[in-house]
C-alpha cells in the first residue's frame, strides 16, 4: 500500500463518551478511554490491535498505557481545537507508510467541569501575554472574535449574518437530547440576546460541555475484512496548515490563509471539486468562522456567505447542509470540538445521525485550532 | 495606571517594553529591506535578515477592526472595554485597547485615526490608544 488517500485508508470506528455536556463523575482521562474503548468496539476490534496512538490534551502515553496499550506509533500533535483533523492525516499516513496498522484517536475534555485537569493560567512572557492578554483578549469571545468586523465591513455584510448562522444551525440540533443548544432560534432572538463581546451575542459564542471522542483508522483492505465493513467511511483527501499564534497577526483579517491552503489541498489531494461535496462540517467556536471557512475554501464567492445561509441553502432541505450536528454553537464545545465535527461527517455518511441528510456521499470536513492559528481538512467518503 | 495582566518582557522585546517605559514607543527594522515588524524578533520575518534597527514610530495609526468586551475578565476591574486590533502609520498591525471613547459603535468607525496613550499597568507602560484630536 502506498497512498494516504484516494479511499486507501479507513475510518472503521468512531464514537463520543456515552454522555455529553456536564458529566461531573468522569475525569478527562476517563472521557479519553471510554471514548476509545467505545470506538474499538464499534470498529468490531479489540485494545490488543491498536497499535497507534494519537491525541491532543494529554500525553498520549498517558491513555496508551491507562487502556494497556505500547504502540508503535504515538502522534502527540497539539495545534487547539482542530488537531484531530491533523491526527487523522497524520494516521493516513502512517498506515500507508506502514509504520503502523491500526490508530486509535481519543478526545476527552472536562471543559464544563474540570475534573482531572488544571485550570489554564496565563503566562506573562507567551507572544499572547505580552501582546494581546493585557489589552483584554483573554476570554476566546474577546479574542477570536476581534477580526470580525473587518471581515464583515469588507464585504458589506452585518451582524445579522452572524445571527443567521446560530439559526440555521439549530434546525439541525432541534430536539436532540444530546445538543447542549436545541430548540429553535429565531436571527432577531438572536440578535436580541445578551451581548457577550460587540458584535457577538450569548448563541454566537458556543457552548461549554464536557465530553469525548475516539477513532479507529486502518487499511481500506483490511476494513473489509472487520464487522464493521458496511460502515466503513474512506479518506480520500486531506490538507494542514498554520499560520500565526497571535490573532492581530493574521496576514489578512478579512481571510484566513491556513483555510486557503488547507482547504485547497484536501480538494486537490481528494482530486474533486467543490460540486462533488454534499455535506459540510465547520469547525465553529463562534459565528464567524462557517462564513470565513464557505468563502476561504470556495464553496460561495466573497461576500456570499451571509445570503447563503440565510436564504436557507445549508439548513435541513437545503443543497449543502453545514453543521448538521447543530456544530459547536449548539450540540457540544468541551473546549477541542474539531473530534465532534468528525464523528458527525461519519454519522451522516454512515446514514446514522439524529438529523440526517439525504444522500450524503462527500462530506468535507475542517478544523481551526488556537484561535486564527492552525487549520485541519479532511474529504471523506462513503464510497469505495 | 490601569489593571490587568502585566506584560514580562523576553530579551528580543525587551527594547520595545523599554521605549513604551520612556513614552517614546519603538519598533525593529530591518536593515535590508526597511520593514518594521510586530511583534519584536531577532531576525526579520520578511527577508529573514539578521541586522534590525531599533526606531521611533508616530504612535499613529488607524482602527482595523475591535470588539467592545461586555464581560472583561475580574482582572481588568472593569464592566467593558474596546479589545482592537490597530494598524500603525509604520506599516505593522498590534492589539491594543480603545481608551477615552464611548463603548458604543456609534462612537467607533473602522479606519478612523487613533494616537498612542501611555498606561501604566504594574512595572511596564501599555500602549493603548485614543481617537486622535482627544487631548492629553
Amino acid at each position: 500500500m502506498s497512498s494516504m488517500h484516494g479511499g486507501a485508508v479507513a475510518i472503521v470506528g468512531a464514537a463520543e463518551t456515552e454522555r455529553v455536556g456536564t458529566i461531573p463523575d468522569r475525569s478527562v482521562l476517563q472521557l479519553h478511554t471510554e471514548s476509545a474503548i467505545r470506538a474499538v468496539a464499534d470498529a468490531g476490534l479489540t485494545l490488543d490491535d491498536i497499535d497507534g496512538i494519537a491525541n491532543d490534551g494529554m500525553p498520549p502515553h498517558d491513555v496508551s498505557h491507562y487502556l494497556g496499550i505500547r504502540p508503535r506509533w504515538v502522534d502527540g500533535t497539539s495545534v487547539g481545537g482542530g488537531s484531530f483533523m491533523l491526527h487523522v492525516r497524520h494516521a493516513a499516513a502512517a498506515i500507508a507508510a506502514g509504520a503502523a496498522d491500526v490508530v486509535l484517536i481519543t478526545h476527552g475534555e472536562s471543559g464544563r467541569s474540570g475534573v482531572g485537569t488544571k485550570p489554564w493560567s496565563r503566562d506573562p512572557a507567551s507572544l499572547g501575554g505580552q501582546f494581546e492578554q493585557p489589552f483584554g483578549a483573554l476570554a476566546p469571545y474577546s479574542t477570536f472574535t476581534t477580526p470580525v468586523l473587518a471581515f464583515l465591513e469588507s464585504r458589506g455584510m452585518g451582524r445579522r449574518d452572524l445571527a443567521e448562522v446560530v439559526a440555521a444551525q439549530r434546525e439541525w440540533s432541534k430536539g436532540n437530547p444530546r445538543a447542549a443548544r436545541n430548540t429553535a432560534i429565531s436571527a432577531d432572538e438572536v440578535l436580541a440576546a445578551r451581548e457577550i463581546a460587540y458584535p457577538f451575542t450569548r448563541d454566537m459564542c458556543c457552548v461549554v460541555t464536557d465530553g469525548g471522542g475516539a477513532l479507529v483508522l486502518t487499511s481500506a483492505e483490511r476494513a473489509r475484512d472487520l464487522p464493521s465493513a458496511a460502515r466503513t467511511v474512506h479518506l480520500l483527501g486531506s490538507g494542514e496548515a498554520a499560520e500565526t499564534p497571535l490573532v492581530s497577526q493574521m496576514d489578512d483579517l478579512t481571510s484566513f490563509g491556513a483555510f486557503r491552503a488547507a482547504g485547497t489541498e484536501a480538494l486537490r489531494t481528494a482530486g474533486i471539486t467543490h460540486d462533488d461535496v454534499d455535506h459540510l462540517m465547520f469547525y465553529d467556536a463562534f459565528a464567524h468562522l462557517p462564513l470565513y471557512m464557505l468563502e476561504d475554501v470556495g464553496f460561495v464567492g466573497r461576500g456570499e456567505s451571509g445570503d447563503f445561509i440565510a436564504d436557507g441553502h445549508t439548513r435541513p432541505g437545503g443543497r449543502l447542509p453545514l453543521n448538521t450536528n447543530g456544530g459547536g454553537l449548539s450540540y457540544t464545545h468541551t473546549g477541542k470540538y474539531g473530534m465532534f465535527a468528525i464523528q458527525e461527517a461519519v454519522r451522516q455518511l454512515r446514514g446514522e445521525a439524529f438529523r440526517q441528510a439525504p444522500d450524503v456521499e462527500i462530506s468535507f470536513v475542517l478544523g481551526v485550532g488556537m484561535f486564527f492559528g492552525t487549520a485541519g481538512s479532511l474529504v471523506l467518503t462513503n464510497r469505495r | 495606571m490601569s489593571s490587568g495582566p502585566v506584560p514580562s518582557p523576553t530579551p528580543e522585546t525587551a527594547p520595545f517594553w523599554e521605549s513604551t517605559r520612556a513614552h517614546a514607543m519603538r519598533l525593529p527594522f530591518c536593515t535590508a529591506c526597511g520593514r518594521a515588524h510586530f511583534y519584536p524578533r531577532s531576525q526579520c520575518p520578511f527577508c529573514h535578515a539578521p541586522d534590525l534597527e531599533w526606531r521611533e514610530v508616530s504612535g499613529r495609526a488607524t482602527l482595523a477592526s475591535y470588539v467592545i468586551d461586555r464581560r472583561p475578565a475580574p482582572v481588568f476591574e472593569t464592566e467593558s472595554q474596546i479589545v482592537a486590533l490597530v494598524d500603525l502609520d509604520e506599516g505593522p498591525r498590534m492589539m491594543t485597547t480603545i481608551v477615552e471613547v464611548e463603548h458604543d459603535p456609534a462612537a467607533l468607525h473602522l479606519g478612523m485615526p487613533l494616537t498612542v496613550r501611555y498606561t501604566e499597568r504594574g512595572d511596564q507602560v501599555l500602549p493603548l490608544f485614543v481617537p486622535s484630536g482627544v487631548d492629553a
